[in-house]
């Protein structure tokens, strides 16, 4: 079953001045329940429009957008929930901490949904623990806190209104090497424990690689395209052409294949290069 | 939303307005708007618009954002309208008169039409200021024109730096403000509905991020400065200087005559128009 669904999706910013520019152009898109999808793309390619939409904070110029096979902009739908139930975790999200503890803050989302207090607890207890945030945090000040531990409270903050969508834009950038992998791994656990439909931002190919199942090229404000893992970097050339990267261990392989040791073209992460290599050894083939 | 303000700010241009010497500019719109107040009758403030009108035309922005910077002052022009309509007694018969409470002159109507317009033209002709200098130019001429309070230890170069700083972080904090207040909207938040104390409750979350941000920030470009030896304006030489030239004075001079001119209108014609108001 697709959980979000766009039709002929076109935004544009500030329609009908002289500044008119067209951020997503004809965007059509479905994504299924439980799918773990990235999305890439460059600076500029409407990434960031397109997730506004998802939630409703950005109305689209032309088109719809489904969540859970519902008209999120037809009159009957209250926009908010529609935000409850595909929760969005902004880029630099620890900039929107605002309350005296850690716990408070955790707790916003949820008193908005009108929840009862216990209720609340115990979703904000729950939250906290995926996201690695220890009892004694809950009682500090979140601008008390390091870098990372900020990060992990803001993505918490959504999680708590246990979203089934939830859509994160850049969640691990600027953070040092630690934070990442702790950030990032906890959402993958996240996901594998709770099967909640994950679209996630990302500049860096190596995260992609690692935790999507499908990928969601932009291009220009159009979707380029929206297929497996394996077979969006199949097409290596094309998203080089395109200005992408792709993950530095496929392009380690393509340059030994132009030197004439062909590991074959579906490597993208390190642990595969490792066995293909090992095996191209085995068979003693090496210089 | 947000982003639709536009007072106070630039658009860049190369007119011949655009070029003019900033401080040139800043003592025209005072006595622009000294000679707003002193028109005391339609005839001269039809001059006075026709002469904006001109200098509109000569700077080149256009009539678009002319309304746009209107827009924000209605509800002030509105209220002034409304208290002299009902407030200005004349010597006449009233037009409309309830239980001798609210009482309506033909002069209240004259004199609320003549507020409007001339808060209008005021807001209209200050706009084409900062519409056509940019905010450095504005500050660096602000600076240069009161350095004569120097001698009496006013700090007038850290006053216009902390102009400069402000102008130009106007942007900056718009553009995290629309930030933070989607993120609390993605958080459920409800900014837009309810009561007046609902709303400004609704607001701390937009607020609090916003300041700390905004500290953060201003601490950050103390310390920027610092690195860069900034020690205030004592011998401190300028990047840009500001020129004055043959057509700075020339518009002072065409300004200076348009002045004589309206002030002899008063003299000679002082009823036309608006009979019952006091010059």
């Amino acid at each position: 079953m697709s959980v979000i669904e766009l039709k002929n999706v076109t935004y544009k910013y500030s329609a009908g001045t002289p500044f008119e520019a067209v951020a997503v152009n004809n965007v059509s898109l479905t994504v299924e329940k439980g799918e773990f999808c990235g999305i890439i793309g460059h600076t500029g390619s409407g990434k960031s429009t397109l997730i506004q939409h998802l939630n409703g904070l950005v109305k689209p110029t032309l088109g719809e957008v489904y969540i859970d096979g519902e008209n999120i902009w037809s009159k009957d739908v209250d926009i908010r929930e529609v935000r409850f139930k595909a929760g969005l975790v902004f880029q630099y999200s620890e900039h929107q901490l605002f309350e005296e503890t850690v716990y408070k803050d955790i707790s916003y989302g949820p008193k908005n949904m009108g929840l009862s207090e216990e209720e609340i607890d115990t979703r904000v207890r729950a939250a906290a623990e995926s996201m690695g945030i220890s009892e004694e945090l809950l009682e500090r000040s979140p601008f008390d806190l390091s870098g990372g531990q900020k990060r992990r409270v803001a993505l918490a903050g959504i999680i708590a209104m246990k979203p089934e969508i939830l859509i994160l834009d850049e969640p691990a950038a600027g953070l040092d090497p630690i934070g990442r992998e702790s950030v990032l791994s906890r959402i993958s656990e996240y996901h594998k424990k709770y099967g909640t439909t994950i679209l996630l931002v990302s500049h860096s190919m190596e995260d992609i690689v690692r935790f999507a199942e499908k990928v969601l090229v932009m291009n220009k404000g159009e979707v380029f395209c929206h297929s497996p893992t394996d077979e969006v970097f199949a097409r290596q050339d094309e998203i080089i052409k395109i200005g992408l990267d792709v993950p530095q261990i496929t392009r380690v392989i393509m340059k030994l294949r132009q030197k004439g040791i062909d590991l074959g073209s579906d490597i993208y992460t390190v642990e595969r290069a490792k066995e293909r290599i090992l095996e191209y050894m085995a068979k003693g083939r090496i210089c | 939303m947000l982003k639709d303000i536009t007072i106070g700010q630039f658009f860049p241009g190369n007119s011949l307005i655009h070029r003019l010497d900033s401080r040139f500019k800043i003592i025209m719109d005072i006595a622009y708007v000294v000679m707003l107040f002193t028109a005391s009758n339609y005839l001269g403030l039809v001059a006075v618009g026709l002469f904006m009108i001109l200098l509109y035309i000569m700077s080149g922005v256009g009539l678009r954002l002319v309304l746009k910077s209107l827009r924000p002052i209605m509800p002030l022009i509105a209220i002034t309208c409304i208290l002299n309509l009902f407030f200005i007694r004349g010597s006449g018969e009233p037009l409309l008169n309830i239980g001798g409470v609210i009482m309506i002159y033909p002069e209240g109507i004259t004199t609320s039409i003549f507020m409007a317009v001339r808060i209008m033209f005021l807001i209209i002709g200050m706009s084409l200021l900062t519409y056509t200098t940019s905010p450095i130019e504005l500050t660096d001429a602000i600076e240069r024109l009161l350095s004569p309070l120097k001698k009496l230890h006013f700090p007038v170069h850290e006053l216009a730096m902390m102009m400069t700083i402000a102008l130009r972080f106007i942007p900056t904090l718009i553009e995290e403000t629309d930030k933070i207040m989607s993120a609390q909207k993605a958080r459920g938040a409800n900014l837009d509905t309810g009561g007046l104390m609902k709303k400004a409750k609704a607001l701390i979350p937009v607020m609090i991020p916003l300041f700390v941000s905004a500290f953060k920030r201003a601490n950050e470009l103390a310390l920027a400065m610092e690195c860069r030896c900034y020690r205030g304006g004592e011998g401190r030489t300028r990047m840009k200087q500001l020129h004055s030239g043959l057509k700075d004075y020339i518009a002072l001079a065409v300004m200076a005559l348009f002045f004589a001119e309206l002030i002899l209108l008063n003299i000679y014609i002082p009823y036309l128009g608006i009979p019952y108001m006091v010059p």
